[in-house]
């Protein structure tokens, strides 16, 4: 049994004019000490995706059908009570913002050992020890100093370091990370990436890594999610769809990347820009930018097929795989 | 590579600073029975040279802090530099006033990073746009105004039919549109992006970098183009300067600096991009943090998180030296071939 | 974005202003009730039964009738008659004119003064900024009751009763409009600061164009929706400014009465009975005040950038 499952998962956000649809049905797997990527333009659903999870989408936004089981238990039909047991503990979070987490009027210590005692019985002592513990395991200088310190005597790298630690601190078996490093340099990027990375594999603990960047997947994880206007259209072992990418889209995605085109020549791109969820496509959502669209993919919503141990949702791919097999019917 | 007659901008030792200590009463703290004046400035350019070629585009890049855009900035006169000087043409610009720099307000135009907060929300597009040329052809007629509009409409991709629609109504990338056809719409042939994609997506990034190009080859445009993207860099620019904490450390033909990066920060810089080929992140780690502009280090700015800093980096503050490998390089590991 | 162009009142029509408005019972309700009382204040002259202007058709002898329903009540005076014997209704009419032109009247030059100066101060900002905002200080720490009282005195005096009838109008405007412009250049001024920061600014100095220009053309369409909430909280102020100054006897004068100075000429008879006089006009002036707030309140709620997006 996986982890987390996610199945056929749909988020709405209510607004006036009636509902609109964020997430369409999404499902996907998570296995302990997994790192999962969840890529795609802003739009695509991915925060939505995350926020889903643990129940925290905020209003007008809500879970309209679809579970959420974690260990087996549906988060989507827990109380608010059992929730609370849940976050921060067992699946914890970092934000883009390192301010949504920390209290400016708190010092860090302070806000981690309240975050302990929410969740622990434990002593004020013990609970600053294990704060130490998890500060000097995000490699922090001086981290007895910081304890003291308010979030905004720190650095902009140095806060993302200290959200790690508090993601850390009630050894969580899965970190949903949003964003984590895109509000910080491409040097403290790096840094931040790399501890996250030998972190969870140190202490083997699951990684949803949300993020825009391919770069960033390509490198920390194993399996990927390409997101496209509230659907996954595609999902499978990270190097195999960078390498080879089947759905038009991600195709795009990568092949737009300054780094694959030729110096001053011109760059790879997609017409259009990402629908808004006010007017999604019938069909296919990317076929008015799709070059391989037919009049089948403006009418009906593709299913997954498998190509390689990547599962795509396009119906060129699946034609392809169609005459690939009548190719081989023939031969043999 | 280069003849002084075709530099169209020349940046001549900038330097800005700005005042964090307020009123003379702010400056004054009273501390152990004496009183004290304090003034603190931030120093976001500390002497900064760089000719822009004409035709090129040269990419100034840096991370948050580094003084890019207040090089921007100040090229444009937004702000006003606090020592040095600012060439276009020959003709030194930083001083002129009110109608003398009118003639370079249509040469040199800008673009900005947010283009979400670029277009006034109260404006339709077609006022956006007619406003500029109204203003610097005085003498043109309504009819010439409607077809320049729609020229540069049609020239960024937008649809000239969409002009009363006002900014709110378009996406991220097509607001980029507008914006570029706003500057493009007086015929400049100097042209200042401010991290122009930053704001957009992959996708869309892509589009407009293209746009820009192709104006660039239309109209015979150059470029000065900020980004903290050294991957859009590889791709677009001409030149590229290196920006630390307000000077420049390696300046270099972009195929020179992304095949042999000099500088000790440069290298580390280029190992942080995230590439697609990678496992695993694998970037040169630099030690402690990038100290803030308002206390500046001595010597070398790079010297606190430098592995090859000797105490003659922490004295001296190195000047931009030209290499062999034709690179103009700010580092005296480099200049004594330590490096 | 199927259609190419939209109309003013298609976008009108589509913006959420008119959807919220649609939704607000509190705001109908109080549109309704404001817009009446506006029109019946315009149309006074029209609506009113009697001319309380007109010395002529006053006569003594009617002083103190109640309303109808009431015992001696005459049916040619619906809500009764003053110690004067006017027709309370139709000077309840031209009451709430004069209190409306008024109203209107200050926060027309609070925002001319309040705008400009708040531009000024916002913009420039430096030393124009520290002299404006010093001055709005010294002038928000003077109550405006305080004002009016001296400057009412002064020209009592040097003008006399009669001369004073005339001008009051003109004087309350200028009492009431003068000592609350900090108000609105404070808002004023906190949007200037927050747009002249946004690129769009930016991109109109690129372009060379003088200040004059981006102060009015650009940045102050932009800072109207603040202006717009205020200046309707302030108009409900203006308007009670107005009845206060007046029940002290420092305003509009009883030939000529304001909804303030119907109260105050009724006061005087609250202990004889004819509790008519003060306690409707009082209603009236509760109720106008009221409508304008909650629109007021609603207009803050909808035009709060934090609630409404895109």
């Amino acid at each position: 049994m996986p982890l987390l499952e996610v199945n056929d998962l749909v988020a709405r956000f209510a607004v006036r004019g009636g509902d609109l649809t964020a997430l369409r049905g999404i499902s996907f797997s998570l296995d302990k000490g997994e790192r999962l990527g969840l890529v795609g333009e802003s739009g695509a659903g991915k925060s939505v995706a995350a926020f889903s999870i643990l129940n925290l989408i905020a209003r007008p936004g809500f879970i309209a059908s679809g579970q959420i089981l974690f260990e087996g238990k549906d988060l989507a039909a827990m109380s608010e009570r059992e929730l609370r047991k849940i976050r921060g503990n067992r699946i914890a979070m970092i934000f883009q913002d390192p301010m949504m987490t920390l209290n400016p009027v708190l010092t860090i210590g302070t806000q981690m050992v309240e975050a302990l005692k929410a969740h622990r019985r434990i002593s004020t002592r013990a609970a600053r020890d294990i704060a130490l513990t998890k500060l000097r395991k995000v490699q922090i200088p001086s981290p007895d100093k910081r304890l003291d310190q308010y979030p905004h005597e720190l650095s902009g790298g140095m806060r993302q370091r200290v959200i790690i630690a508090i993601a850390l601190l009630l050894d969580p078996e899965i970190i949903i990370a949003d964003e984590p490093t895109t509000a910080l340099d491409v040097t403290i990027q790096a840094e931040i990436m790399a501890l996250l990375l030998e972190l969870c594999e140190q202490d083997n603990v699951a990684l949803m890594l949300i993020t825009h960047d391919l770069g960033v997947v390509s490198q920390v994880t194993q399996r990927m999610l390409v997101m496209y206007s509230g659907r996954i259209i595609e999902q499978g072992p990270t190097r195999e769809i960078i390498n080879d990418a089947q759905h038009p889209y991600t195709q795009g995605l990568i092949n737009a990347l300054p780094q694959m085109g030729e110096p001053g020549e011109r760059l790879f791109q997609i017409p259009g820009s990402m629908p808004s969820l006010k007017n999604v496509p019938t069909g296919c959502p990317f076929h008015p930018r799709c070059a391989f669209a037919t009049d089948q993919c403006t009418r009906l919503m593709p299913e997954y097929v498998r190509s390689g141990n990547v599962d795509v949702a396009c119906y060129e791919v699946s034609n392809l795989i169609e005459q690939e097999k009548r190719m081989q019917e023939v031969e043999s | 590579m280069t003849s002084p007659s075709s530099t169209l901008v020349d940046i001549r030792g900038l330097e800005k600073k700005f005042d964090l200590s307020g009123g003379l009463l702010e400056q004054i703290s009273f501390k152990g029975g004496r009183f004290h004046r304090k003034q603190e400035a931030v120093h976001a350019i500390n002497g900064v040279d760089l000719q822009v070629q004409k035709g090129e585009a040269l990419c100034v890049v840096g991370e948050s802090g580094c003084g890019k855009s207040t090089v921007a900035r100040t090229v444009m006169g937004l702000l006003s530099p606090s020592a040095g000087e600012i060439h276009y043409d020959g003709q030194r610009i930083d001083h002129l006033d009110g109608k003398e720099v009118l003639p370079y307000r249509r040469k040199m135009q800008m673009i900005f990073q947010n283009p979400y907060a670029s277009l006034n929300p109260r404006m339709t597009i077609q006022q956006t746009l007619e406003e500029p040329i109204r203003f610097h052809q005085p003498d043109a007629t309504e009819s010439q105004i409607r077809d320049k509009v729609q020229d540069v409409m049609e020239s960024v991709g937008i649809d000239p039919d969409w002009g009363s629609r006002f900014g709110h109504e378009f996406s991220g990338g097509q607001r980029q549109r507008i914006a570029i056809a706003r500057a493009l719409a007086v015929d400049p042939e100097f042209i200042v992006a401010d991290e122009p994609i930053s704001a957009l997506d992959v996708s869309i990034q892509a589009q407009v970098l293209n746009l820009m190009m192709e104006a660039q080859e239309s109209r015979n445009l150059t470029y000065l183009f900020i980004t903290h993207d050294l991957a859009v860099v590889e791709h677009f620019g001409t030149r590229v300067a290196v920006m630390y904490l307000g000077r420049v450390c390696e300046l270099a033909d972009t195929r020179t600096l992304f095949s042999t990066p000099r500088h000790p920060y440069t290298q580390a810089l280029l190992s942080a991009i995230p590439k697609l080929e990678d496992d695993r992140p694998n970037h040169i780690r630099l030690q402690g943090e990038v100290p803030t502009p308002v206390e500046l280090p001595s010597g070398c700015v790079f010297h606190g998180r430098c592995p090859y800093a000797d105490d003659r980096c922490r004295q001296q503050i190195p000047q931009l030296i030209a290499t062999d490998g034709g690179a103009q390089v700010a580092c005296h590991a480099v200049e004594e071939g330590r490096l | 974005m199927t259609t190419a162009t939209l109309s003013r009142w298609d976008r009108f029509r589509e913006s959420f202003l008119w959807y919220s408005f649609k939704r607000d019972k509190v705001a109908i309700a109080s549109f309704i009730v404001l817009v009446s009382m506006v029109l019946a204040a315009i149309f006074a002259p029209l609506l009113a039964p009697a001319d309380p202007y007109d010395l002529a058709q006053i006569n003594i002898m009617n002083s103190e009738l109640p309303p109808v329903g009431l015992d001696g009540s005459d049916p040619a005076f619906p809500l009764g008659t003053d110690a004067q014997g006017r027709d309370l209704l139709s000077t309840i009419l031209y009451g709430t004119r004069v209190s409306l032109l008024i109203g209107f009247g200050a926060v027309v030059l609070q925002a001319a003064l309040g705008i400009l100066f708040g531009l000024l101060a916002g913009y420039l900002g430096g030393r124009v900024d520290s002299i404006l905002m010093r001055i709005a200080d010294v002038q928000l720490s003077f109550s405006t009751l305080m004002v009016a009282i001296i400057v009412g005195a002064v020209f009592k005096a040097s003008f006399g009763n009669l001369m004073f009838g005339e001008i009051a109008i003109y004087m309350l405007i200028f009492i009431i409009g003068v000592s609350e412009w900090p108000q609105i250049a404070r808002t004023v001024r906190a949007s200037v600061l927050a747009e002249k920061k946004k690129e769009y600014v930016d991109a109109a100095k690129v372009m060379g164009f003088r200040t004059r220009r981006i102060m009015f053309r650009h940045i102050l369409p932009n800072t109207l929706s603040p202006i717009f909430v205020i200046a309707t909280v302030q108009i409900a102020n203006a308007i009670i400014s107005e009845a206060a100054l007046s029940f002290l006897g420092l305003g509009m004068p009883e030939t000529q009465p304001s909804l303030g100075s119907l109260i105050k000429s009724g006061f005087d008879y609250i202990q004889s009975g004819s509790w008519w006089i003060t306690l409707i006009p009082g209603l009236v002036l509760v109720v106008l005040v009221l409508v304008i707030n909650l629109l007021g309140d609603w207009l803050r709620d909808v035009m709060n950038p934090r609630l409404y997006k895109g």
